[in-house]
């Protein structure tokens, strides 16, 4: 049964202030996540003002820049700043996106920074992906063939390698999964949006020769079809890529090979 | 899976409570809320055919409930649950199909749903009350 509201120990109580330096014209407030699980406590709001004129235009140029300026403390993952590494995935104004592709302009009024929904935080912006990954492990991502290797590496054509297109660039932020209200509530055996789309990639590839076993991984009532086709995952994607219609795609193969 | 033994348990970060509602969720959930308001309505509905065949004491009675005004709202409310499933379940039936799964398409076909909704309740009030 889906739980709405949120255990004890998550609730979230006020937090710090933090004004912009004297002078500051074009001001805008950060209202961040926090919690340190060291503290004993449970999570507050921080609120960052930030002189937007002294700034890059990303999230992530304010969040980096809070982190050296403000609060060294502030805990978020990020490597690439450039879209393609999925690590600053947060909850961004309301809904998921990458901070390093989200410009602070796309925010109307205060921008609010969250980790990603309904996971385990380990420290502020930083979620435990511990189950996420171990769901990717699950549908076994990579090539299975039966096939003896080629002396070279294994051909397809143009029109089957474009099969993969709008799969293939899926970079595992999880922002889809997160948006996925039916992942919120049946995560740990829903598989969510962004495994299943994983699960498509190898199923689509006609190199792969473990469709079937690939399938019968699928056809459990929870795995697969705690999909609704809700659709906020394709919503989300800040790749713009369509979770919901590989989705779709698995369930038109079950059907298919009855 | 990280050793949580000798740690505090983590928080859940918070999700329904700060999600922007979205036009793709909201259609979502209502489709469920239609879903569950068809039941209960059919019982009403139900009732008000056992009554019939039960008498004319019966009947009247649950004629006179249906047909005043706190009836009345939920019947409407009852057809416009029923027009909405309707339409939204046309719209599940293309979906399963791998079609229309695309953002622009998907919030077409929810604009049409909702209209649908609109004209088909609207529709079937003034055919039944112009029959009556």
């Amino acid at each position: 049964m889906a739980e709405f509201s949120l255990p004890a120990n998550s609730r979230i109580v006020g937090g710090n202030s933090y004004k912009a330096p004297a002078g500051a014209k074009n001001v805008k407030t950060f209202k961040i996540y926090r919690f340190d699980p060291d503290s004993g406590r449970t999570p507050r709001i921080d609120n960052f003002e930030i002189d937007l004129d002294d700034c890059g235009p990303m999230v992530l140029d304010a969040l980096i820049k809070i982190k050296n300026e403000v609060d060294a403390t502030l805990t978020f993952r990020r490597s690439c700043r450039e879209g393609v590494c999925g690590s600053c995935a947060f909850n961004i104004d309301g809904t998921n996106t990458l901070a390093c592709t989200k410009y602070i302009a796309e925010v109307k009024g205060d921008v609010k920074i969250y980790p990603l929904p309904h996971m385990p935080v380990v420290k502020d912006l930083v979620p435990d992906l511990t189950h996420a990954y171990a769901q990717h492990a699950s549908i076994e991502p990579w090539l299975k063939s039966a096939t003896p290797a080629p002396g070279r590496e294994r051909l397809q054509t143009p029109e089957d390698r474009a099969k993969l297109d709008g799969l293939w660039e899926c970079i595992l932020c999880f922002c889809c999964a997160t948006s996925c209200p039916s992942y919120w509530w049946n995560g740990e055996r829903y598989l969510g949006p962004a495994i299943l789309l994983q699960a498509y990639r190898w199923i689509a590839d006609t190199r792969d020769e473990a469709t079937g076993e690939r399938l019968d991984n699928l056809e459990d009532p929870f795995r697969l079809y705690r999909c609704h086709t809700i659709m906020n995952c394709t919503k989300t994607c800040p790749k713009h890529l369509n979770p919901a219609k590989a989705i779709a795609e698995i369930k038109k193969l079950m059907v298919a090979r009855r | 899976m990280t050793d949580q033994t000798d740690s505090p348990v983590r928080p859940l970060s918070p999700h329904i409570q700060i999600y922007r509602w979205q036009w793709t969720m909201a259609l979502s959930i209502f489709h469920r809320v239609t879903g569950l308001a068809l039941v209960a309505g059919t019982l009403l509905l139900v009732w008000w055919l056992v009554a019939a065949a039960a008498g004319p004491e019966a009947f009247a009675a649950a004629q006179g409930f249906i047909g005043s005004f706190i009836g009345s709202l939920l019947l409407f409310g009852w057809s416009v649950a029923f027009f909405y499933h309707l339409c939204n379940g046309i719209r599940h039936l293309i979906w399963d199909s791998g079609k229309m799964l695309e953002l622009v398409p998907a919030y077409r076909s929810a604009i049409a749903v909702l209209l649908g909704t609109g004209i088909l309740t609207l529709l079937a009030w003034i055919v039944g009350l112009a029959a009556a």
